[in-house]
């Protein structure tokens, strides 16, 4: 029984980290039709700036040797400024382009950043170790739970409201709906485009700087490629949610964190190293019978 | 459309490709008349990556869907041709293959066929359910499928050696043969954007429901053009293979996707000219860049630029191109001459 438990814990968090990143995709979707392979690159460069640019092996720490709230503000601070960076240097002057254009653009950017990075840090991976102690369980009426998976799910669950609240009940949220819904007709009713499109790549950079915090809390690894394991997985989300449904992202986040624990579950020990490819097999499949995602929007019949 | 019906109609409706034949001849020729070895390697690099990039353009040119799955097909391709030239020997110490494989060794130019093939016939039943999705869950849908066969052929001990390098495949590819197959590729390429299925595709490129309306199956069409294109990028990876004699996993990922990509867009992605254009153009600047990392000497001073380099040069060239230049440096144009005496434009 706590053996099951576990796996579910296990499963929810990491759907959770797949629901953020999902979620920072799909937000800046809504409002640009941009689909952010940066977004990964957002994280890792959010990593990065835990420890000392310098291309020695050892590593020491910079933002993260700071307490937990000025450290989660710095990691914040940096990848939020990185975000509406290169939205205006990089994403604002195509923004009439094409998704497809789009798309090539954000793929140019996240390869100029890794290669930044190795350029400042060197190739090799890096260590850094933040919070140790919660990667020790912690006890609920019995049952051994990982204090780390636990906190995850309960900040992903926070956010998740709070994103809600401030879509729903602040003048700039409810902006961004409508930017999402139909851009051009937004414009016209006197909304702001650059102002909605800055705060979503706000909101996405904050987004990912958790992801990045819980992320590195968890392998204390840092590598100029570890955003892209996390962005495939969210791209393969938005797209089994259904392109430009916040919600289908969030839940496509879970369907793919759970499929691949599932996976790693059931799989014989000799298969468990290919449990990605079931992943991506049953991606498939579900487009297969769903082509337009598990949550259709009017975004998804968008023309190719 | 009817086909040409004298020599000289020919010779001008299939300009672009004669054209851009006899330039990559014109390259290959003064670099074999040079003697200079170097030169030949940069050579027959580029030319791999025109191949690539004309198979990457069959698709994503002629159907306006980016795809971002392509090199899990050349991938295929390089390790179809793997399984079927080792020498008996090799295979029997590296790999688990079926007796079929392991205890043959097959001629260089069928291997490279059936290896194209195998790349087909993957794209074949990937390709189903893909070309049903609209334009950008199908970029994504084909990134899911590249991380498929990525993470498979890590694992795949038995028939891929997982991760580390297998090395040992015969050295046959020099810049004459790559040459030989970009012009078969270009041919062929040029052949299918004419015919029937490419102008149909390219119809549905520019006017998707007007397309439909006229008929046209959107799927079927994107299919053939995606199961054409996977035989290239299959072909490039068999190239790749017997360039260098040794193969692995790890080149046939998302770096190799996004600079194939850049070469495409960089050029402009409308036009086979453009495809070559690109690739000729990326590759002369990560040369020049290489060789600015390894160091170069300027007023007597011994510089070298950082790690690195030479995908940041890439990376802005692309974006400085998307900003400014958003066809392209071709702008899907097409390179084309005409003999003879001067006709109306073509209707």
């Amino acid at each position: 029984m706590s053996g099951f438990l576990q796996h579910v814990v296990d499963a929810v968090a990491l759907g959770s980290l797949y629901a953020l990143t999902a979620l920072g995709i799909g937000l800046i979707f809504g409002v640009m039709r941009l689909i952010n392979f940066a977004h990964g690159d957002f994280i890792m460069v959010g990593a990065f700036s835990l420890v000392v640019p310098s291309s020695a092996a050892t590593s020491t720490l910079l933002i993260g040797a700071w307490p937990a709230p000025l450290l989660v503000a710095g990691v914040c601070a940096v990848v939020i400024a990185l975000a509406l960076a290169t939205e205006r240097l990089a994403f604002r002057p195509v923004r009439r382009a094409d998704p497809a254009v789009l798309l090539i653009t954000s793929f140019a950017v996240s390869f100029f950043l890794q290669h930044a990075v190795i350029a400042i840090h060197g190739g090799r991976p890096k260590s850094a170790n933040i919070w140790p102690n919660l990667m020790e369980p912690i006890v609920i009426a019995g049952v051994r739970m990982p204090q780390l998976q636990l906190i995850t799910i309960v900040v992903t669950l926070g956010l998740l409201a709070a994103l809600a609240l401030f879509l729903k009940r602040t003048d700039i949220g409810v902006a961004m709906r409508a930017a999402s819904e139909d851009f051009q007709t937004a414009r016209l009713l006197g909304i702001r485009a650059n102002y909605v499109i800055a705060t979503a790549f706000a909101i996405s950079g904050l987004l990912a700087a958790v992801v990045s915090l819980l992320y590195v809390a968890q392998t204390s690894v840092l590598s100029f490629q570890m955003g892209v394991p996390l962005v495939l997985f969210a791209f393969v989300a938005t797209v089994v949610g259904g392109m430009g449904s916040l919600a289908g992202a969030v839940l496509g986040g879970f369907v793919v964190g759970v499929g691949s624990v599932f996976f790693q579950v059931v799989l014989p020990a000799a298969w468990r190293s290919n449990r990605d490819v079931w992943v991506y097999a049953l991606v498939l499949l579900i487009l297969l019978f769903r082509p337009a995602g598990l949550i259709k929007t009017k975004a998804s019949e968008e023309k190719a | 459309m009817a086909g040409p019906r004298t020599p000289l109609k020919w010779l001008e409706t299939y300009s672009t490709p004669i054209a851009l034949t006899l330039i990559l001849v014109g390259v290959v020729g003064l670099t074999w008349a040079s003697g200079a070895a170097v030169f030949a390697q940069t050579v027959t690099d580029t030319l791999i990556r025109i191949m690539l990039v004309v198979g990457l353009y069959i698709f994503i040119g002629n159907s306006g869907v980016l795809a971002f799955g392509h090199i899990a097909f050349t991938l295929i391709g390089a390790y179809g041709t793997a399984w079927l030239t080792l020498s008996v020997f090799k295979k029997s110490f590296a790999l688990k293959l079926p007796l079929i494989l392991a205890e043959h060794q097959y001629a260089v130019f069928p291997s490279a066929i059936a290896a194209a093939l195998l790349a087909s016939l993957v794209a074949l039943v990937v390709g189903v359910p893909i070309m049903r999705l609209s334009g950008i869950a199908a970029a994504i849908a084909s990134l899911a499928v590249l991380g498929m066969f990525h993470t498979f052929y890590n694992n795949w001990s038995g028939w891929t050696m997982g991760a580390a390098t297998l090395p040992g495949l015969p050295l046959y590819v020099d810049m004459w043969v790559a040459l030989g197959w970009v012009a078969f590729a270009l041919f062929v390429a040029f052949a299918y954007q004419r015919s029937r299925f490419g102008l149909a595709l390219r119809a549905t490129r520019e006017d998707e429901f007007g397309a439909r309306a006229a008929g046209i199956n959107i799927a079927r069409q994107r299919l053939i053009a995606f199961v054409l294109s996977a035989f290239f990028m299959g072909l490039a990876g068999v190239l790749h293979a017997h360039f260098l004699g040794s193969i692995a996993v790890k080149s046939f990922w998302l770096g190799l996707t996004f600079t194939s990509l850049a070469m495409l867009i960089i050029g402009g992605q409308r036009s086979l000219t453009g495809a070559v254009t690109g690739a000729v153009v990326i590759s002369g600047i990560t040369e020049v860049l290489r060789q600015m990392e390894g160091g170069f000497t300027l007023g007597g001073v011994t510089l070298a630029l950082p790690l690195g380099s030479q995908e940041l040069g890439i990376a802005l060239v692309m974006l400085l191109v998307l900003i400014f230049r958003p066809a392209g440096l071709t702008g899907g144009r097409e390179l084309a001459f005409r003999l003879g005496r001067r006709r109306r434009a073509d209707a």
